[in-house]
């Protein structure tokens, strides 16, 4: 709750309208107290009174009433008639989309359709239509604006409610035997509830116009009772000789409603857990930088990484993603980078190219040198010449990372254009013959085709065709196969393999199957809490690791022909990278962790085979 | 030995195109006619590849989705309704995204209280015992039972999902790629919590995994499903040792082992769920299919001992 009103109150507007809002309901409710004139009390001597005049602050209107008394009771009364209209038009909408997204079928046709019939109609005919039947009234004009806006409330949830309804949390209560309207009440309502308060809270403005707008044309209240729709319309008449009895109410609907949306919007962004973070609303193009100082190259290489450190920084919690990571890989070499969720290998691969998402994203230290050019800190457009044309990445799921409005031949020929100035007949045959180098059949009908057409290997072939596209020297793949059934994931790492021979590629290869390691890479690196543990040629670590991360993880993977046994688990779990421990990470869950394990900071030792322990398996 | 689940020829088809009136403008075969036994004790491992149907095998099996056609037997009682309730005492579901089968707006007491309530009419002290049990069988902690799904990392929510679908006190498991979410030093930890709650449980489990060596190490018997059919069914030491249906002989092949060179894997899809070929499905990828594989569905059958092959080309040493 707390962190809410932090969240609502940093957006300014948002502030801003709860003030005005929270003052205008204040005086609304305190109405009755106030030492005000009786809102009805007639005295036709003193009619039209300008704002200012004695007795009453902002005058009289054509019957001498006073204009304050009437402008608070008004408010009052069509403040109240909009919160209900929205209650009502809120609980009746969500109680419809709630049934028809869960049911679903032939219960979600038949409800669907008539809220679509309902929305058919202007909502002012609808509106009038209703009032016309029930005749003129406050309350009439409530429930016609309810009314009106049932399917707009209907449809949103209908959308949330179908979402859930598919979740594994509605099968699972299912499983645990609750019926239909036990699941419905304590399972996809709390959901749902969310989205009814938002959706209330950016449309009470709306309504509250409605109310207004019916009570103008004489269907709301009815004289004398005033709300401020009523007296809009009483002062019409006077608009030209006795202008401020239209402007008071008036410019009180212009708060009321300006305050309630400029609210309703906050809290909406406030409520929504992508909006939240603020990491969406701003990005920058590339990685913020904080470093102090360079370190130097400490030898060659095409892509020489020294000492990277990336954080994140969300509020006063430092996360240290990437900890003074060195890594370097030569013209047409595999490197692995291995190691489980959370312990930063996709992060270092990210902070290459300056693509780790700032907000929270900050490279605090260490250099990233292609072919002797640092690129961290370089400029933006530094970055985009290189983003793609030296250094292309391949993602672990294409469906997300390729355009699903646009055919996959058309985004081929864009990624080519923005590198090279070629026509775009000249991209299209580049598009042909790339898709037909990642071997996809068909390539010329298969252009056409959009993502969502194709099967996630053809999906991913067309990704790696994507990342070739600009012949690069690097290719940086980012878990490609993981998403991928084993038949599929054996040709595109077979394909890999392939194009790294025939064009010279140079692939840092991110994942965290030692499978796929042993049979692609040349060279591994494994990483543990955002530090590189182990690095060596892949055949001698994954025969005779010399960290024990990378022995035990090596024994929780089961191989193939090996027949039913018992799996050697590592207890406990990877460590938070915000709350590290001293020394070795491993060592709260090693067996063979000592006392000098616990301090201090333990060095990566060796040469070709290096290896961060003090007690190493085997000596590097 | 008793049989804990038997199927019988279940299939379930999937309309495409619904109209308001009349039939659908097509049918997908998502399972054709599945026969299963399952021993009581043992764990059949069901692997397969995304869109094999192995998941809508499972949904029938729990009762989440009526069959289109066949018979579920549990422990000799026929199961026809789909009504999750009646099948929720007898056989469970553990689901593959441990987070998002755990209501995010309730606590994991409410979450864990659910079946107990639903299932067992258990109220009170009762139910309070019933939950320690529960989660010190599963060794999590209890202060945990305060919490919200979201606090907790993948490997604890796939503990308490376990938790949750033995709160049943089912006979038989249905454990759904219960590891591929997770890490695999964490995976190895659910995997031996498993094979232990089984042996002290006396308990009975499907094993549904895309992953080949997971699967054999925790299955007695292992069946293929490719393309909504079982093409492949032994016992799991000499199931991918020796395959004897060309696909599970891919398949084997494919998973990565260390040391094995890359390359020899051949291309080749699904065939279009919407048009079926008319033999087996698996010819238009197979180097040893010959006419009679295009015109005739295979059907399974005995090729040595245990294991059963639908080919009309079995691998034979």
């Amino acid at each position: 709750m707390k962190l809410f009103l932090r969240l609502l109150f940093r957006n300014r507007l948002a502030g801003f309208g709860a003030v005005v809002l929270g003052a205008i309901v204040v005086l609304a409710v305190l109405t009755p107290v106030l030492p005000l004139h009786a809102p009805n009390e007639t005295n036709t001597a003193n009619r039209f009174l300008r704002p200012f005049a004695e007795g009453h602050l902002l005058g009289t209107d054509h019957l001498g009433r006073d204009l304050l008394s009437r402008l608070m009771w008004g408010t009052r009364l069509s403040l109240a008639v909009g919160f209900a209209a929205a209650l009502v038009a809120g609980l009746a909408g969500a109680a419809i989309g709630v049934i028809a997204g869960y049911f679903g079928g032939r219960t979600d046709n038949v409800t669907m359709r008539g809220v679509d019939m309902l929305m058919a109609f202007p909502y002012i005919l609808l509106a009038l239509a209703i009032v016309a039947v029930l005749g003129p009234g406050l309350l009439n004009a409530l429930i016609a604006v309810a009314v009106v806006n049932i399917p707009f409330f209907a449809r949103n949830i209908r959308g949330i409610t179908v979402g859930i309804a598919h979740r594994e949390f509605i099968d699972a209560a299912r499983l645990a035997g609750m019926g239909h309207t036990r699941i419905l009440l304590t399972e996809v309502v709390p959901n749902v509830v969310p989205v009814v308060v938002i959706a209330m809270s950016t449309t009470i403005g709306w309504m509250i116009l409605e109310t207004a707008g019916l009570s103008f044309l004489g269907l709301g209240s009815q004289p004398p009772q005033a709300d401020l729709g009523s007296m809009l319309g009483e002062a019409r008449s006077a608009l030209i000789t006795a202008p401020h009895t239209s402007i008071v109410p008036g410019v009180m609907i212009l708060l009321i409603v300006m305050s309630v949306n400029l609210l309703g919007d906050g809290i909406r962004d406030a409520l929504d857990p992508r909006l939240r973070s603020g990491a969406l609303a701003r990005p920058m193009a590339a990685t913020r930088v904080e470093r102090k100082t360079v370190p130097a190259p400490e030898g060659e290489g095409l892509l020489r990484i020294d000492g990277l450190e990336t954080q994140f920084h969300i509020g006063a919690r430092v996360y240290k993603a990437v900890n003074k990571v060195s890594l370097d890989l030569k013209p047409g070499e595999c490197l692995g980078l291995i190691g489980e969720s959370g312990s930063g290998k996709s992060v270092t691969a990210l902070s290459v190219m300056g693509l780790v998402a700032s907000p929270p994203g900050v490279i605090t230290g260490g250099a990233v040198r292609l072919n002797g050019q640092d690129l961290i800190g370089a400029p933006y457009e530094v970055l985009r010449a290189l983003r793609g044309r030296k250094v292309a990445y391949i993602f672990q799921d294409p469906l997300s990372t390729l355009h699903p409005l646009y055919r996959i031949g058309d985004q081929l020929i864009e990624a080519i254009r923005v590198h090279e100035p070629v026509s775009r007949a000249q991209a299209h045959e580049r598009a042909i013959k790339l898709l037909e180098d990642v071997r996809i059949p068909n390539a010329r009908a298969r252009a056409r085709a959009f993502p969502h057409e194709l099967s996630g290997g053809m999906r991913q072939r067309v990704g790696i065709a994507m990342a070739m596209a600009n012949d690069p020297d690097i290719i940086i793949a980012d878990e490609p196969t993981t998403a991928l059934d084993v038949t599929v994931q054996a040709q595109i790492l077979a394909l890999l393999d392939d194009l790294r021979r025939s064009r010279g590629l140079a692939i840092l290869f991110i994942t965290h199957d030692f499978g796929v390691v042993g049979q692609l890479c040349d060279r591994v690196a494994v990483m543990y809490g955002g530090r590189i543990v182990e690095t060596g040629p892949t055949a001698e670590v994954l025969e005779a690791p010399a960290h024990p991360y990378t022995r035990r993880l090596i024994a929780c993977v089961p191989e193939l022909g090996g027949g039913r046994r018992v799996l050697a688990a590592i207890p406990g779990l990877p460590p938070a990278v915000d709350d590290l421990p001293q020394g070795c990470a491993f060592a709260p869950r090693c067996d063979k962790a000592q006392d000098a394990c616990r301090k201090g900071e333990i060095a990566l030792t060796g040469a070709a085979r290096q290896v961060r322990c003090l007690y190493p398996e085997v000596a590097p | 030995m008793t049989l804990a689940l038997k199927t019988t020829d279940l299939a379930r088809t999937f309309d495409i195109g619904k109209r308001l009136f009349g039939p659908p403008r097509a049918q997908v075969h998502a399972v054709h006619p599945v026969s299963l036994d399952v021993q009581q004790g043992e764990t059949l491992g069901i692997v397969g590849e995304s869109g094999c149907g192995k998941s809508t095998l499972a949904r029938m099996l729990v009762g989440l989705l009526p069959p289109t056609s066949g018979s579920i037997e549990i422990e000799g009682r026929a199961l026809d309704r789909a009504d999750p309730a009646a099948f929720g005492r007898l056989i469970q579901y553990v689901f593959q995204d441990p987070v998002s089968s755990l209501n995010p707006r309730k606590t994991i007491r409410q979450i864990m209280e659910a079946p107990l309530r639903q299932l067992h009419g258990l109220k009170g002290r009762a139910l309070d015992d019933r939950i320690a049990e529960l989660f010190d069988a599963v060794n999590l902690r209890p202060e945990f039972l305060s919490r919200y799904p979201h606090e907790f990392s993948g490997g604890q929510a796939q503990r308490i999902g376990i938790a949750r679908a033995l709160a049943a006190s089912p006979r038989i498991l249905i454990l759904d790629e219960p590891v591929s979410a997770l890490d695999v030093s964490v995976q190895a930890q659910v995997l031996n919590l498993l094979a232990d709650l089984k042996s002290r449980l006396g308990l009975t489990y499907l094993f549904i995994s895309h992953d080949l060596a997971v699967v054999e190490a925790v299955s007695d018997r292992i069946a293929v499903l490719y393309f909504g059919s079982v093409v492949e069914t032994g016992p799991a030491e000499s199931l991918f040792a020796a395959p004897r249906h060309p696909y599970t002989k891919l398949l084997a092949e494919s998973a990565p082992v260390v040391g094995r060179p890359l390359g020899g894997a051949q291309s080749g899809e699904l065939p279009d769920p919407l048009n079926p070929p008319p033999g087996c499905a698996f010819a238009g990828r197979c180097p040893r299919a010959s006419d009679l594989c295009r015109s005739e569905v295979p059907h399974l059958r005995a090729v040595e001992g245990d294991q059963f092959a639908a080919c009309h080309h079995p691998i034979t040493d």
